[in-house]
């Protein structure tokens, strides 16, 4: 499943010649493209272009039919999300999945899941090392909550936060865990100017601030050419540009695919 | 007056012993979406290595740590060797699972430790205290403090530790839980020792009462009503159903079982399971079907 090989050390991830189908109906085709370390790529594309099923195969929760995916020199055909995160690939979903009744700080926590070293019973007694763990557990959340300024929201269950802040929250839970690739899908949707804004800032002080390597998938264009150095353009499962966003702009194929001409 | 008390008190205090029952599916159906039809089976296992190891004169204290132990064991299996390889497949198949899971668990333990009705001593005297002019069992009062207790450390366990709130995220949503990186093996294997831990103390309060022996296993059938009436995935919901099953089988029983022969008791809870499917399918506290992963 996985072997070493000479991986370009600028590169974090390469998708080689992937191929998904749900039921004989393509959704990625022969898709290849590369991402080098501490950029912020974005993927972009019409409704039903295979974007978030390629974010769902880089974590592992679907399994293409052909191809593997390179991260960090390491060759997998297909990958298990616990893998996944454990080699350093965190996600959101475009639906926020946050666990709806936790509060905002343990919605975070969740995030540290798979560094907890203590047993229930240690922690049910509260043993000194079960209170250590939490103790900089919960030193950890702190820092993230004030990196993305949600303190005021600390114990709030999230169900109760507005949309926009949802987000942000999910995208701290991600964070928590210090990914080094971070796979954001539509971070902005249904978000104003102003969250958008804010949104935006968080993102890029993530990439600038902690040197995480971002793959984000975004509608709104604007968006996507200020805060993004690469860009890659998906349609019907095909990748039909891939460059800066100036040269993806200018792309005749990808003009095509946005107002919708003959295929 | 007096009697209409009486008996409701009687019966929301036997509630209690199917709320016991019934929270061993709600922890499973939660953290995994498995309906676990092998819960009476667990309960029967655990109830009669209690009482072996006591017969082999093992201490009460001992004997109960060491069947909890007997109990994470079985959980680990059944974890790596039913959950782990059925993983995707439908809700229908791992119930089917169960199922299976439920008669080799019964055959083995009556295999090994045998099929005789066996006497459990809990040291409860079931003698009847007055409240005023209200009689009340003194086992029943026992088993629903035994219940309250229980309910508590549960509800400790998942609000104050880390584990217990990766296990209320896994229960959320599951697909969420994996990708950011919590183990569902391991939240499996703590979810079922947990279920059957509690499948012990119910298998004991039910072993006490009437012997621990094979129809003890057939106690999951009381607590279906109880579970559909309160909600597959509330534990809340067990309690209240639970309550409500325990009060309406013994005032059904005294108040409208002379009008028709009697025998009310085995049947009625199924009856108000009935009506509520078609008032409230997803029970009184229930949430909408787990989607698995």
């Amino acid at each position: 499943m996985t072997g070493a090989t000479t991986q370009d050390s600028h590169t974090i991830l390469e998708v080689n010649n992937i191929s998904l189908s749900f039921k004989g109906v393509k959704a990625i085709s022969d898709l290849s493209f590369s991402v080098r370390r501490g950029e912020i790529c974005a993927l972009i594309g019409p409704n039903g272009a295979g974007k978030s099923s390629l974010l769902n195969i880089l974590n592992g929760v679907y399994h293409p039919d052909a191809g593997e995916v390179v991260f960090e020199s390491e060759h997998f055909h297909r990958i298990h999300p616990l893998e996944a995160a454990r080699r350093g690939i965190g996600r959101t979903f475009q639906n926020n999945a946050l666990f709806k009744k936790l509060s905002v700080v343990d919605n975070l926590l969740t995030g540290l899941s798979r560094f907890m070293r203590t047993n229930l019973l240690e922690q049910a007694f509260r043993l000194p090392r079960a209170h250590r763990e939490e103790w900089v557990f919960r030193e950890h959340a702190e820092s993230v909550l004030e990196f993305l300024e949600l303190q005021s929201y600390r114990d709030v269950a999230v169900g109760h936060l507005s949309y926009g802040l949802q987000k942000r929250v999910e995208l701290g839970r991600a964070l928590i865990a210090s990914p080094r690739l971070l796979l954001l899908d539509e971070p902005m949707a249904g978000m104003n100017a102003e969250e958008k804004q804010e949104m935006s800032r968080f993102i890029a002080d993530i990439n600038r601030d902690l040197g995480t390597t971002v793959v984000l998938i975004e509608h709104d264009i604007g968006v996507v050419m200020e805060l993004c150095g690469h860009v890659v353009v998906l349609d019907y499962g095909l990748k039909v540009g891939d460059g800066t966003p100036a040269e993806v702009q200018t792309n005749p194929e990808v003009i095509a695919a946005y107002l919708g001409t003959v295929h | 007056m007096t009697f209409f008390i009486e008996t409701l008190i009687g019966g929301l205090l036997a509630g209690t012993m199917y709320s016991l029952v019934a929270i061993g599916f709600v922890l499973i159906y939660k953290a995994s979406g498995v309906f676990n039809f092998a819960q009476g089976a667990m309960l029967l296992f655990a109830a009669l290595t209690f009482v072996s190891l006591r017969e082999q004169g093992v201490p009460f204290a001992a004997a109960l740590v060491l069947t909890v132990v007997v109990i994470a064991i079985g959980a680990l299996a059944i974890e790596r060797w039913i959950l782990r390889p059925l993983v995707n497949r439908s809700q229908i198949t791992l119930f089917m699972a169960t199922l299976g899971l439920s008669f080799i668990v019964e055959g083995l333990a009556q295999g090994l430790m045998g099929a005789e009705v066996r006497a459990l001593d809990l040291g409860i005297q079931d003698t009847p205290v007055m409240f005023g002019d209200i009689m009340v069992s003194h086992f029943d009062l026992v088993a629903a403090a035994t219940a309250t207790v229980l309910v508590t450390v549960l509800a400790l366990l998942f609000n104050k530790t880390r584990v217990g709130v990766s296990l209320r995220a896994v229960a959320d949503d599951t697909r969420a839980a994996l990708s950011i990186g919590i183990n569902l093996n391991r939240i499996w294997q703590i979810v079922w020792a947990v279920a059957g831990s509690v499948g012990l103390v119910a298998g004991l309060l039910w072993g006490a009462r009437q012997g621990v022996q094979f129809s003890l296993s057939l106690v999951v059938l009381k607590a279906l009503p109880v579970l559909i009436i309160g909600g597959f995935t509330s534990i809340g919901g067990a309690i209240v159903g639970g309550l409500i099953v325990g009060a309406a089988e013994n005032l059904a029983e005294v108040y409208i079982g002379p009008f028709i022969g009697g025998g009310i008791t085995p049947w009625f809870a199924y009856f108000i399971a009935l009506a509520f499917l078609y008032v409230r399918p997803a029970g009184l506290f229930g949430e909408r079907a787990i989607e698995r992963v």
